[in-house]
């Protein structure tokens, strides 16, 4: 398997998507050689074998490097480029880019290689040289399937499938689609598309994802294959009481501020519900590059006293917040999986979620709107803040059915697709 | 065995349109015509009459051994008269052969004998009304929404002059007994139950295109042949169904219309079988028993109780908030508040909010306008809240 991060040195998501899915394929026996751009030593490998990119040697005489060496083009990269990212993660990785920036250019004559393993202004040349060191490490090992994790592997995951001749898996976490709406990054786009053409199976984390590259990448739909993501089961922390010093409802969006997030959605559906509800107040935590047009917006609408802005918030924060809700509101434009809604549902509140999202596929106990249904959404919010049916219901089976979503489902699918690639 | 009981059961619903909180108090055009419209014009088209005509032909072939059932609820007649008037002419010509035996039921296809005996009434009369206006046959035998039965249930049907009722040939009350023979309540042994014969009825209403059934295809000859397996002393078998079945849940295609047709024309002329009317088994059977049903059963999924419609959080808080503006509504004395309040009872709205088909499948996903339960919940909710402020409004000013 290609990653590129792994717990816990993890700046997106997909370092601990990856960690869950492997745990549960070695619960149900597969072996799995785990190559990241570099290692720290103190990942959790568990009976896995976790290799590192970095200070693997290759032959600067090497055709692959040559060409490829060649070719390589610098070009900036912003951060939404990455599947998974927190509130939190994003604002470390806007100090890492700001950091990685001074990272010295690396020489193309060296023979060894180390990776920063982040997501700097480097990340397309390290993308490339990752897929030089690729080859070699296919050399050098014995295996049956190449898997690829999201489009930063999939360069590796091609070289190495024309080194070894074993089947290539691509997996698609998230899409640069997903990421930028229309205005897509095309080199970007571009390794997504010839990564799962060249792929011979492409693995998507929701049936969103799926008709996504279907549509969008044009890949043959014979070829995609939807395995739900999973989540780790969470710590058995006790759920966060919250003194409120006001008798209002809380209705909440928690998340980044940007496009993908469908931020302004949930104000327009926020003025809604107050025109015929003054029980309730609106927060929106989190920051973006929208914040400043959504606080004008708010301004606009006049409902300043009731819509609250908390800006970014962390670790205890974030679990205060959903200790004071009453509701949860996921309004993503296109959210390939998203795991926010499970864990308000954890804290036992009741969530709304956007249908363009993969998790909305898996969520039984959970109101579901288009993200530009704003009459629906305020629809919803008003039902689940005035019709106890509603809050009993949620209550009752929400954090029950969470705690049901389940890597060892995804690690069962993946096997079936891996044997019926080797016909065994 | 001599005799079969084909029973159809036919509704239709007002459905409700979209109504959103903010329209609370706004305006009470709770229902969704248009949809309503051309869902009863497009089930006329592919069920009703082509099924009326079967039968039609079926009657004019076999004269007296041919007869048949039909509970049509109030609603269904009343979007009838409104949407597809050729409906109703094409079931007065089938009254007027003789061979039709209209059965009571309550008017909105309510689930009011649970909840309150003064409402099933009232709407049980309605329905009788509507029948002897429309058919001109007064009604002798009872069936209750979804065939939801117990004992209460059974007092009130015999209270309200029925003789005969129908309901589900449930496992956990048959026992080892067969549902091939007439019955008596425990409670009042003067009332007559059929049975549903719910293998032989489910072969058509839900396995008849199913080609992952080990009997697929269905022929008229193999399910005849059934017939001949009862055991000896079986007495009728009730095949009671909705009559949506044909052409509607079971496609034209299929073959079903062909099959509606071929059975009974079999059992007759080779079986030498009979088609009788509840009504009149009732009269020429006796009771092999008394049966003592403490606990409402009903014709749906493989628990046949309540839990279709009833027992969720959503289910129960949507019911009780319905029937406790009973007195209000009564109170009003406003005719259009009253006939409004009924039409929110229909089992439909409740059966929309059921989260067994989660697990439970298809046939509720198939018969569901919502996206999921708690959509129906939210709608039904809004129009509630709006009709209760309606009924609490002190009657001069509104």
């Amino acid at each position: 398997m290609f990653g590129w991060e792994f717990p816990p040195h993890i700046s997106g998501g997909l370092g601990t998507a990856c960690y869950g899915l492997t745990k549960a394929m070695l619960k149900a026996d597969m072996d799995i050689l785990f190559v990241v751009p570099r290692l720290y030593g103190d990942e959790p490998a568990g009976s896995m074998q976790l290799i590192s990119a970095s200070g693997v040697e290759v032959d600067p005489g090497d055709e692959v490097f040559q060409s490829e060496g060649g070719k390589i083009s610098l070009f900036e990269i912003d951060s939404t480029l990455l599947p998974y990212t927190t509130e939190e993660e994003y604002l470390d990785l806007v100090k890492q880019l700001e950091t990685v920036d001074q990272v010295s250019k690396i020489k193309w004559d060296s023979r060894t290689y180390s990776f920063s393993g982040g997501y700097g202004k480097n990340l397309m040349e390290e993308v490339k040289r990752y897929a030089i060191v690729a080859s070699n490490i296919a050399k050098a090992h014995d295996f049956d399937i190449i898997h690829a994790h999201d489009w930063l592997t999939y360069l590796a995951g091609i070289e190495a499938r024309k080194i070894s001749g074993k089947p290539l898996v691509v997996h698609m976490h998230a899409t640069e689609f997903d990421r930028s709406g229309e205005n897509m990054n095309p080199s970007v786009f571009a390794i997504e598309k010839t990564g799962m053409q060249a792929a011979d199976k492409v693995v998507a984390v929701s049936h969103l994802t799926r008709d996504t590259v279907i549509k969008k990448h044009d890949i043959d739909p014979e070829k995609v294959i939807t395995v739900h993501n999973g989540v780790e089961p969470f710590e058995n922390k006790s759920l966060v009481e919250v003194k409120k010093h006001f008798p209002e409802k809380i209705v909440t969006f928690l998340g980044r501020i940007t496009y993908q997030k469908g931020p302004e959605y949930f104000i327009e559906a926020a003025y809604k519900v107050l025109q015929r509800d003054d029980n309730v107040r609106f927060v929106m935590a989190g920051s973006g590059d929208m914040l400043p047009r959504m606080i004008r917006r708010v301004a606009e609408l006049g409902m300043g006293a009731r819509f609250h802005f908390t800006g970014f918030l962390r670790g205890p924060d974030v679990d205060r917040m959903y200790g004071m809700s009453d509701a949860y509101v996921m309004p993503s434009v296109s959210e390939p999986f998203g795991i926010s809604p499970l864990e308000a549902m954890r804290s036992n509140v009741p969530v709304i979620i956007s249908r363009q999202s993969g998790v909305s596929e898996v969520l039984k106990h959970a109101l579901k709107v288009d993200y530009w249904d704003i009459d629906g959404m305020a629809d919803a919010i008003y039902g689940t803040l005035n019709y106890p049916g509603l809050m009993n219901m949620f209550k009752k089976h929400g954090k029950k059915e969470v705690e049901g979503i389940k890597w060892d489902q995804a690690a069962y699918k993946l096997k079936q697709i891996y044997q019926n690639m080797l016909h065994v | 065995m001599k005799n079969i009981c084909l029973y159809f059961q036919v509704h239709q619903p007002y459905r409700l349109a979209t109504y959103r909180f903010f329209d609370i108090g706004d305006h009470d055009r709770y229902f969704d015509d248009h949809a309503n419209r051309f869902i009863m014009q497009q089930v006329a088209e592919k069920c009703y009459l082509p099924a009326n005509d079967v039968l039609l032909s079926l009657i004019d072939r076999y004269g007296d051994d041919f007869k048949v059932a039909f509970s049509i609820s109030g609603m269904a007649l009343e979007q009838f008269k409104a949407y597809a008037p050729k409906v109703i002419e094409s079931f007065q010509k089938l009254a007027s052969t003789g061979a039709i035996e209209f059965l009571a039921e309550t008017w909105a296809h309510s689930l009011a004998s649970l909840k309150s005996k003064k409402e099933f009434e009232a709407q049980v009369s309605l329905h009788k009304q509507a029948i002897w206006e429309l058919f001109g046959q007064k009604t002798v035998t009872f069936r209750n929404t979804e065939l939801i039965y117990s004992n209460d249930i059974a007092k009130m049907v015999f209270d309200q002059g029925y003789k005969t009722m129908l309901t589900e040939g449930a496992k956990h009350i048959l026992g080892w007994r067969s549902p091939n023979k007439l019955y008596a309540s425990a409670k009042v042994p003067g009332l007559r139950l059929l049975l549903k014969n719910f293998r032989l009825s489910d072969d058509i209403a839900f396995r008849f295109s199913n080609r992952d059934w080990n009997e697929w295809p269905l022929t008229a000859e193999k399910f005849v042949s059934w017939f001949q397996q009862a055991a000896p002393g079986d007495e009728v078998i009730n095949l009671f169904m909705d009559y949506e079945t044909f052409g509607e849940h079971q496609w034209k295609e299929t073959g079903i219309f062909d099959f509606l047709e071929a059975f009974p024309a079999l059992a007759i002329e080779q079986a030498g079988m009979r088609f009788k009317t509840p009504g009149m088994l009732a009269e020429e059977l006796k009771p092999e028993t008394e049966l003592d049903v403490p606990y409402p059963i009903s014709w749906a999924d493989e628990e046949r109780d309540l839990t279709a419609w009833l027992g969720n959080e959503l289910q129960d808080e949507a019911f009780e908030k319905l029937y406790q503006l009973e007195k209000d509504v009564y109170h009003t004395g406003d005719e259009k508040l009253l006939r409004t309040w009924r039409l929110l009872q229909t089992s439909d709205h409740f059966y929309y909010m059921c989260t067994k088909w989660f697990s439970d499948g298809d046939v509720h996903k198939y018969f569901n306008p919502y996206n999921s339960p708690y959509d129906a919940f939210i709608h039904y909710m809004n129009v509630l809240s709006d009709f209760t402020i309606r009924v609490k409004i002190p009657s001069p000013a509104r």
